[in-house]
């Protein structure tokens, strides 16, 4: 249920999960029209991203602004994401200042479920280490359910590395109470320990893991996994993981192709696969603003 | 002072039980016998109560010198009493270390001025426990050091582990190794498996205790060292240390109370109190843990005593200092979830918190005349609810908080004077 904060897919419902993709379709009606609206007048929403981001940040920002909250923003360079209690003073200063909503991304897992017990705000969670990053997973779905129509029963196959991925795991969480079938294929050293006891199946092999898949979504992957080792080289990586039209070919022939962003063109997915009729990549970014005005919305109202 | 423990049911730690009153005749056990009366003694009403070997813990971290916010001597062995401790041996992870007989000798006459119950202090194996050239073993034992631990920095090279079991057993020094290869831990901050996966926190495997403790094993046997492994986690080295017991390994073993009780599962919601190093681990490896004890494998249980102030532990889950605040709780988390369940009895609990650990580290333990008078007095059946603020240790760190424990310790009586007393309702003291 969601109720003061959304820190999680996790402990979602199947029944949250379809209020919260039922309002976006209709706040990306606001987004396709005049994208303006005064449901969120006199809130005030803040985002404190304690890692770097550009896209998720204005996503946020816009999806605030088109519902007519007032908007501000903490810049925190990674150099002075100091120790905990400053991290928790952060807070409790812009509660302070009346502020009703903070989003914020860490990139250490369970920050934001710390900071909601010490904050009256609504606490959105943008991101943690790699546990969660709930509003992707509410994109993501309300993408394919677009596409597709429904969730249930569709086999949606994740390739990257699983093990350092708050996308997979919101997803994973999320695709699973509504129905889906979920695989996850990534390189040994990339996949979480137990992953399949989770409910998902797990692949070292991209060919099986796409096969009859509905949806193939791919993960960026962070070129300093390979410095610490945990692949040999990017072109290995590629060869083994790649994402291209070949391997879409395996998976049925209405296959759709996803990807949180930014790319890295050309090692997890080929240009020319990011760009084909298979891609609903632009589709997802704008699904991001619609999804993020409907939790907004809904965190608002639960206040209220 | 003359102290009378009247109708209490002694277990001697000699395997003996019985219901019986014990004079103590300054500061020794003069006599066990029925009804004892005596003019102008202290008088001490046990009836109902168990009268145990006072408890030993091998592994606490006083912090002092250097980390006084954290703990002190005096704090330290006031918690200690609290929890039913006579002597508690300390680990040298100090600031500075207890890496040399200065520092040793700071801490014993500290303690002896204002701790209340016995401290031993635990030896560096290395200078700065940098892992790279071994400490004075011998300035340390003319100091009364008579075990040495690098503790949280293990030795990684297995060559200079090699040497300081070589050197340390000419001077029959206790090796107290915490098994960890820090290739293996890495970042990781909880246990490895669904749960951590689940909940997105980098994963400690099993392997990383198992290679490390394998290794020290093997040393052991060549070197002839004793060797003494803190705190077991995982079912996979209650084998390793069963198999080098059947080969004669000089080994002991202990566990903590956390690690015999809680699971990963606890981690669940990024509580940094769970947070420990070895991590809490699954239920097999709980249950492993248990029959380790009874069938001998492991010797003692420990606290691991690990206290940290409040913002130590006000972090996200990754940036939490490591450790448990365990000295007043031990017996009653022991007793709950071990004793009244039948898994272990009352004479398996009195090996484990005294006989064994004053065995390893060669000091005396049990209850006869002639003995010191270092005695625990428990009530097996007395409930409350843990209540972190009302820690006598600064280290309100704590998985317990909130939860209801049976078993609470009455009485603490260290070389025959009174040194903490838990206060019951409708009890008055006689004097």
């Amino acid at each position: 249920m969601v109720e003061k904060d959304l820190l999680e897919i996790k402990s979602l419902s199947q029944k949250d999960i379809i209020e919260i993709l039922d309002l976006a379709s209709d706040m990306k009606k606001i987004l396709s029209g005049e994208k303006y609206s005064n449901i969120l007048k006199g809130k005030t929403v803040i985002t404190i991203f304690f890692e770097p981001s550009t896209r998720t940040r204005l996503s946020f920002e816009l999806a605030a602004k088109y519902l007519g909250a007032h908007y501000g923003n903490i810049e925190v360079s990674t150099s002075s994401v100091a120790k905990g209690e400053s991290l928790i003073d952060t807070v409790r200063t812009v509660e302070m200042m009346k502020a009703d909503v903070v989003i914020t991304r860490h990139n250490m897992s369970g920050t934001p479920h710390m900071l909601s017990k010490y904050t009256n705000m609504s606490i959105v969670n943008a991101g943690d280490g790699i546990n969660e990053h709930p509003t992707q997973g509410l994109l993501d779905m309300m993408t394919i359910k677009e596409k597709k129509g429904t969730l249930k029963g569709l086999k949606v196959t994740i390739v990257g590395d699983i093990m350092h991925s708050r996308v997979a795991r919101s997803n994973i969480w999320g695709l699973k109470k509504m129905g889906s079938e979920v695989a996850v294929c990534a390189p040994s050293t990339l996949m979480p320990s137990q992953i399949e006891k989770m409910g998902v199946k797990a692949y070292n092999n991209i060919e099986e893991a796409v096969i009859d898949a509905d949806v193939v979504m791919g993960l960026r992957i962070q070129l300093e996994r390979q410095k610490s080792g945990l692949f040999p080289t990017v072109d290995e990586y590629k060869e083994y993981f790649g994402i291209n039209e070949r391997i879409l070919k395996l998976a049925k022939p209405d296959v759709i192709l996803m990807h949180p962003g930014p790319i890295n063109r050309n090692v997890e997915v080929t240009a020319s696969a990011a760009n084909s009729s298979y891609s609903v990549i632009e589709e997802q970014v704008t699904n991001g603003v619609a999804v993020r005005m409907a939790i907004l919305k809904i965190l608002c109202e639960r206040r209220n | 002072m003359r102290i009378v423990i009247k109708n209490g049911r002694v277990i001697d730690g000699f395997g003996g039980e019985e219901c019986a009153d014990i004079l103590i005749n300054y500061g020794i056990i003069k006599a066990i016998d029925k009804n004892i009366e005596i003019e102008d003694a202290v008088v001490i009403d046990a009836a109902g109560k168990y009268v145990l070997p006072g408890f030993v813990d091998m592994h606490t971290h006083l912090r002092q010198p250097g980390f006084e916010e954290k703990e002190t001597i005096k704090t330290g062995t006031e918690a200690a009493a609290a929890g039913g401790y006579t002597t508690i041996a300390c680990m040298p992870n100090t600031n500075p270390p207890i890496d040399s007989d200065i520092v040793a000798l700071y801490v014993k006459t500290i303690a002896e001025n204002e701790g209340v119950v016995k401290v031993l202090p635990i030896g560096a194996m290395t200078k700065g426990m940098k892992g790279e050239e071994i400490t004075e073993m011998g300035k340390l034992k003319r100091v009364g050091v008579t075990a040495l631990s690098d503790d949280g920095f293990p030795v990684m090279s297995a060559g200079i582990m090699k040497r300081v079991m070589t050197y340390g057993k000419m001077h029959d020094m206790l090796m107290i190794t915490h098994c960890e290869d820090k290739t293996l831990s890495g970042e990781g901050v909880m246990n490895s498996g669904i749960i951590s996966t689940m909940i997105g926190l980098k994963g400690i495997p099993d392997e990383a205790e198992e290679v490390m403790l394998a290794r020290n094993i093997i040393l052991a046997k060549s070197t002839g060292a004793r060797l003494h492994i803190a705190h077991v986690s995982t079912k996979g080295s209650v084998e390793l240390i069963k198999r080098a017991k059947e080969e004669g390994v000089n080994i002991t073993a202990e566990v903590t109370p956390h690690n015999l009780t809680l699971t990963d599962e606890a981690v669940y919601n990024y509580d940094t109190n769970t947070k420990a190093y070895p991590p809490l681990r699954t239920r097999e490896d709980v249950e492993a843990l248990i029959e380790g004890l009874k069938e001998g494998i492991i010797d003692v249980i420990a606290t691991d005593h690990a206290p940290h102030t409040k913002d130590d532990k006000k972090v996200p889950y990754d940036m939490a200092a490591f450790g448990i605040s365990g000295l007043e709780t031990a017996f009653s988390v022991v007793n709950t979830f071990l004793l009244q369940p039948g898994k272990i009895t009352i004479n398996d609990l009195v090996n484990y918190f005294s006989v064994n650990p004053a065995k390893i580290l060669r000091i005396s333990s049990g209850i006869k005349p002639g003995k010191t008078a270092d005695i625990t007095i428990v009530d097996l059946y007395k409930e409350y609810k843990v209540d972190k603020d009302k820690f006598i240790s600064k280290g309100k760190n704590t998985p317990y908080n909130g939860i209801t424990l049976k078993g609470a310790v009455e009485y603490t009586i260290v070389d025959g004077k009174i040194k903490y007393r838990g206060y019951s309702k409708n009890e008055k003291i006689e004097v």
